[in-house]
């Protein structure tokens, strides 16, 4: 089971966050919770894992290990 | 090219079904008995499941009454989604066949959100099998095929008897018996049963008369159902909408069933005037909305719904058995109310007919308890899952549901997430204590607890061929041609993966393993496997499924 990464891996971190904040830009409210629910669906599904995703949700809640 | 005529004979038979009663009240010897008449096992209810429970039993020899307060098949199409497992169940209880060939076979369905189709698909049957996913089939015609099979039993003279307008008032419950009160048009009488099948339905009152809870979760939601008779030729396909133009911010489902008649399910919301809803001057606008203003169609039945997820505690009660509807009740999506039944009476009559003929202790009923309340927790489990996803329970849950709905339309990825029912698959009784630890290297899904997958044999499927026996299914291995245990006969089905050119048989029972023996229940699951076979590891797995160790 592989563990999901918390250290940073993000190879142009500003870059993904620029384009992040661009994808919202302009929308509304309720497009913009859209947007982010169809991107939570497509980036699980590419990890696929469910014991990573397990792990992506608890420390999205901010749980401490 | 439909065919009026015919469609026209079908409705004539559809009417006289719900008119003519099928087992007309008759007065009984048992009436006028000057004690109470004892008889083996009463099923109390002759809907789907008791009457299922009747033939098991009546076919191994089991005198059985049943007892129904009406005398007729139920009204409307009710229960219409019949799954592969329950139609195996059936090949076994000798009325499989009838079912098959009056229903509706299907395997396309078409998924649409708001105005636009999202995505269609194909269920591509698993090769292998007799029988197909799933029929569509009015609940009057199943019950129908089965009191025909009662009938046919009773020719041979099978000991099986079903009584019309017998009602049970009182039930009192005895260490070794159960006596019944029953009302008939001609006064009450009293008769005890050493065993009492209880399948009244959801609403069960031999639940209530004996103080059972049946506690669960409530689903704050209303749903339309209507039966319609369509002259347009709308294609033999399974349509699901979330949140349609005709439905807004509710979903609708449309199915066909024999006869032309179709199925429709309109989500209406938690407050409403039922009564109002139900008046066709109310449902025929909808339903125009949905068909198109142009289709012709008839209404047959409409009926509102609400339901619960729940199940009793515990389904066997001393000598009272709770099975179907009475023991556990879910969402009608996923079709695994009626599928489950007959899946529980499948996992009951063999035990009991042990329990009756004194070669199993009375222990073995609760393995009974054991593996269909797992079976029922599977079941409400899933249409839990898929009522959440049908109807969003917060605004988020609805965002999500909706992202999912967006994203199957242009990505096959998200398809697997749209729940809009699961369909019934029979429970694998993982971790009952009839298992045997698995000692063979062999495919997950014939694994101890799971039910014997099909495979062709030639001129016969290999279901056909574990008929209601322990069964010692010897792929490509030596063994004695029956072993006797404690009285139980074990007769051997001795197959080569030769038997089967499509491989299925290798597939679904040796994967990587050169040979298998397989311990098979009489109701076709695995009860234990291994490699060759060893006389002293099968001699405990007979004794272990037969709850003696």
């Amino acid at each position: 089971m592989s563990d999901l990464i918390l250290s940073p891996n993000l190879t142009r971190a500003d870059d993904f966050y620029a384009d992040l904040l661009a994808a919202h830009e302009g929308l509304e409210q309720a497009d913009s919770d859209a947007l982010n629910a169809r991107l939570v669906l497509v980036l699980a599904n590419h990890i696929g894992d469910n014991a990573v995703l397990k792990q992506a949700l608890d420390a999205a809640a901010l749980k401490q290990e | 090219m439909r065919c009026a005529r015919c469609t026209r004979t079908g409705r004539e038979t559809v009417n006289k079904i719900f008119e003519v009663p099928l087992y007309a009240y008759e007065a009984s010897p048992d009436q006028s008995a000057p004690a109470p008449v004892r008889h083996k096992v009463i099923v109390v209810g002759a809907g789907p499941i008791g009457l299922a429970a009747a033939i098991d039993l009546a076919q191994q020899g089991v005198e059985v009454l049943v007892l129904d307060d009406n005398d007729k098949v139920s009204f409307g199409s009710r229960a219409i989604c019949f799954a592969k497992r329950p139609l195996e169940i059936l090949d076994r209880l000798g009325c499989g066949q009838p079912m098959v060939d009056k229903g509706v076979l299907w395997n396309k369905g078409k998924v649409f959100f708001d105005e636009r189709q999202v995505y269609e698909f194909d269920l591509q049957p698993d090769s292998g099998d007799q029988r197909p996913a799933f029929i569509n089939l009015q609940q009057y015609y199943f019950e129908q095929f089965l009191v025909d099979r009662v009938r046919e039993l009773q020719e041979q003279g099978a000991p099986i008897e079903i009584r019309g307008r017998n009602k049970v008032e009182a039930v009192g419950t005895h260490p070794d018996h159960v006596k019944l009160e029953v009302e008939t048009p001609e006064g009450s009488y009293t008769i005890e049963a050493d065993w009492v099948i209880a399948c009244d339905g959801a609403g069960s009152p031999m639940r209530a008369m004996l103080g059972k809870d049946f506690v669960g979760r409530v689903f704050e939601d209303n749903f339309l159902i209507a039966d319609v008779v369509m002259e347009a030729d709308f294609p033999t396909e399974r349509w699901f909408w979330f949140d349609p133009p005709f439905n807004r911010g509710q979903s609708a489902l449309l199915h066909k069933q024999p006869d032309g008649v179709w199925r429709i399910d309109l989500q209406l919301g938690w407050d409403i005037d039922k009564e109002r809803e139900k008046r066709p001057e109310n449902v025929i606008p909808r339903l125009k909305a949905m068909l198109g203003e142009d289709v012709q169609f008839e209404l047959e039945w409409v009926s509102i719904y609400t339901f619960q997820c729940r199940r009793m505690e515990q389904f066997r009660h001393g000598r009272v058995i709770f099975a179907g509807d009475s023991a556990h009740q879910v969402s009608p999506f996923g079709a695994r109310g009626a599928n489950s039944g007959v899946q529980d009476t499948d996992n009951l009559c063999w035990k009991l007919k042990l329990v009756i003929d004194g070669k199993a202790p009375e222990t073995l009923l609760d393995s009974y308890d054991a593996e269909r309340i797992q079976g029922a927790d599977e079941n409400i489990l899933n249409s839990t899952r898929s009522t959440d996803f049908i109807t969003p329970k917060s605004a988020m849950s609805r965002v999500f549901r909706d992202a999912v709905l967006d994203l199957s339309e242009h990505y096959d990825f998200a398809r697997p997430l749209v729940n809009s029912g699961r369909l019934s698959v029979p429970c694998i009784y993982d971790g009952s204590p009839l298992n045997s630890a698995d000692a063979l290297n062999g495919p997950a899904e014939t694994r101890p607890g799971a039910p014997c997958p099909d495979a062709p044999l030639g001129d016969a499927f290999l279901l056909s061929k574990l008929a209601g026996e322990f069964t010692l299914l010897t792929i490509d291995a030596d063994a004695p041609d029956e072993i006797e245990v404690d009285g139980i006969a074990v007769k051997r089905l001795a197959l080569s993966v030769k038997d089967d050119p499509t491989q299925t048989l290798k597939r679904r029972y040796l994967g990587d393993a050169s040979s298998a023996v397989y311990l098979i229940r009489p109701d076709q699951h695995v009860a234990a496997r291994r490699d060759t076979y060893e006389e002293n590891a099968f001699r405990h797995a007979v004794r272990r499924v037969t709850g003696k160790e």
